[in-house]
């Protein structure tokens, strides 16, 4: 039978909330329901596992930084930085998330329902099997996956089109996907726009149904819909930028 | 902000600010509130840090009755914090100018103020002025927004506007001086981020007979403000712009008469523009806007519920504050957000 373990988070600075959760963790707690959060930085950070962390309120920055494993659920916003650096697992975010949501990520997936701010995808890189997905509901703001080295950066602009400045700025790797068309005076030097490829849609089709599932939407509108792809302009697109070679 | 004037008292704001304590060092923090002086409304009240007030006060009261009156002073009242050390007095008085000693100048009480704030404080003789408006007060000091508070008793003071700041100083040191809020006159202004254009900025408002005096960047932002608001008379969204004003690449993509007074306004106030990360909230007795750097490098969130207004940088401040907040926005780059109270 499935361990609950409740933990009312008002009032609780995060380095005993993030102790009480390590305990349920060894504990053997399959899910974790923490109510009353509001602003606690580094939540669930580090953290290992295969616990579900459910989180009522609006959780501080950097959110599930370093975590390995988990899936943690926010029934409300989230700060910036959501999914920094994290290695495994995966955070579901059913409002907005501020700036650099799923910065430097590199591996597991980040799902917000509505908006993201600035610089969205930050510096996610992937290596071997660690492949960092972040999927965004609604719309994001510029440098949309600013120095992007690896991944998946799908954003579905429910909430209207993506009009965001310098999308890719310094990408490298990776691909950034938007629904719908992307104007080029949006584009980042070094970032280009390519057709999505059938092997493509194959490709992201299971993640839009993830989504989808997770937030109770019809995912067939979304995984026949027109799609912009966004990549490096070439394999190494700023030789020469800072030095010649 | 209350856009009725319907007061608050110290307490909410308090507590909104220590939720962001993780932005702070406990080197500084600061309270500003409107509306705090309904019994002397017309007079200027100047708050004083006097390093000794045997010895350095003779002096600023003889400054002040020769440009005015001074309708009362006294030792602004402070409640002594086990980890807060005094380093300062802070001081009121609630001074009247005499307008025949500034005959050519079209605003000859508010000239004099100012003049008499620079003055004062460039002389360094144990005496600075971090507060000059009327009806408001800036209360600050050294150590972490509770303590700052409680040291003041924030909670005594009522306003309809108040501003607070939780200080990390990262490029000089930490003192009374330096921490936020900065006022000069009627504005008001709480920085988060650097000021890179510092250089720049200081030689431009320095030119224009402001002296910085305080060590930190954002004391320019308020003479920024009271020279392109008050002396140049833009309105606020327009001075906002000067002070980050939208991309090059964005300018040549206006239509023409759009594209014309953009660039017109970015040359004529290329060196009061800003560059560096920065989130900004400015007050006056009427008005508080919000705004970022063009390039969103600090955060800043937005939230309304009926008559107030809140623009913090975490939504959990406002939260704090306002458990029933109706609506909470992060407003793009460079775009001013203004709230202004009813007339």
């Amino acid at each position: 039978m499935a361990k609950q373990v409740a933990i009312d988070g008002k009032g609780v600075h995060y380095t005993p909330l993030n102790q009480q959760i390590r305990k349920a963790v060894a504990d053997g707690a399959d899910e974790i329901v923490i109510s009353n959060i509001l602003g606690q930085r580094f939540i669930g950070d580090g953290l290992r596992g295969n616990v579900t962390i459910q989180l009522y309120g609006v959780p501080g920055g950097d959110l599930a930084m370093f975590m390995s494993g988990p899936t943690i659920i926010v029934h409300g916003n989230a700060e910036h930085a959501p999914g920094n650096t994290m290695d495994a697992g995966k955070v579901v975010i059913h409002g907005n998330a501020g700036d650099a949501v799923a910065h430097s990520m590199r591996g597991g997936k980040v799902f917000v329902r509505g908006d993201i701010g600035y610089r969205g995808g930050i510096h996610m890189k992937q290596y071997e099997d660690h492949y960092p997905i972040l999927v965004v509901g609604g719309t994001a703001q510029a440098y949309l996956g600013e120095s992007l080295a690896g991944g998946l950066l799908l954003v579905l602009g429910l909430n209207g089109p993506v009009q965001a400045r310098e999308i890719g700025s310094g990408i490298h790797g990776g691909e950034i996907i938007i629904r719908g068309d992307v104007d080029d005076a949006c584009l980042a030097t070094g970032a280009t726009k390519v057709p999505l490829t059938e092997e493509d849609r194959m490709r992201i089709a299971p993640v839009i149904r993830e989504f989808a599932d997770d937030f109770g939407l019809d995912p067939e509108p979304l995984t026949g819909a027109k799609y912009t792809r966004i990549v490096p302009a070439s394999a190494r697109p700023f030789v020469g930028k800072y030095t010649w070679e | 902000m209350d856009r009725k004037r319907r007061t608050m008292d110290g307490s909410g704001i308090r507590q909104a600010l220590s939720m962001m304590n993780e932005r702070g060092s406990g080197e500084g923090a600061g309270y500003v509130a409107y509306g705090v002086y309904p019994d002397y409304r017309d007079c200027y009240a100047l708050h004083v840090f006097f390093d000794n007030v045997r010895e350095n006060k003779d002096v600023v009261d003889a400054t002040l009755e020769q440009w005015g009156t001074i309708e009362h002073d006294e030792a602004i009242p402070t409640y002594d914090q086990p980890n807060l050390r005094a380093v300062h007095t802070p001081w009121r008085y609630f001074f009247k100018p005499d307008p025949s000693l500034a005959p050519a100048s079209t605003s000859p009480e508010d000239d004099i103020v100012s003049a008499l704030v620079m003055r004062v404080n460039t002389a360094r003789r144990g005496a600075l002025i971090f507060s000059s408006g009327k009806n408001v007060g800036v209360f600050k000091a050294g150590g972490w927004p509770e303590e700052v508070a409680d040291f003041y008793r924030i909670e005594d003071y009522e306003g309809y506007t108040w501003l607070a700041h939780n200080r990390y100083p990262t490029n000089t040191p930490g003192w009374w001086g330096g921490a936020h809020p900065f006022n000069l006159l009627g504005w008001s202004v709480v920085h988060n981020g650097e000021i890179t254009s510092y250089g720049t900025n200081r030689r431009y408002i320095e030119s224009l007979g402001y002296t910085c005096t305080m060590y930190t960047d954002t004391e320019v932002v308020a003479y920024l403000i009271d020279l392109l608001v008050r002396r140049h008379g833009l309105d606020l969204d327009l001075a906002v712009r000067a002070l980050a004003p939208p991309f090059w690449e964005e300018i040549d993509r206006m239509p023409e008469a759009e594209r014309e007074w953009n660039r017109a306004l970015r040359l004529t106030y290329a060196p009061a523009m800003m560059n560096g990360p920065f989130a900004i909230v400015a007050a006056d007795a009427d008005t508080m806007v919000g705004f970022t750097d063009r390039s969103k490098l600090r955060p800043m969130v937005v939230g309304e519920c009926a008559d107030r207004l809140y623009i913090s940088s975490e939504e959990a401040a406002i939260r704090a504050m306002e458990p029933k907040v109706e609506s909470i926005t992060m407003p793009a780059a460079g775009e001013p957000v203004i709230g202004r109270v009813a007339p």
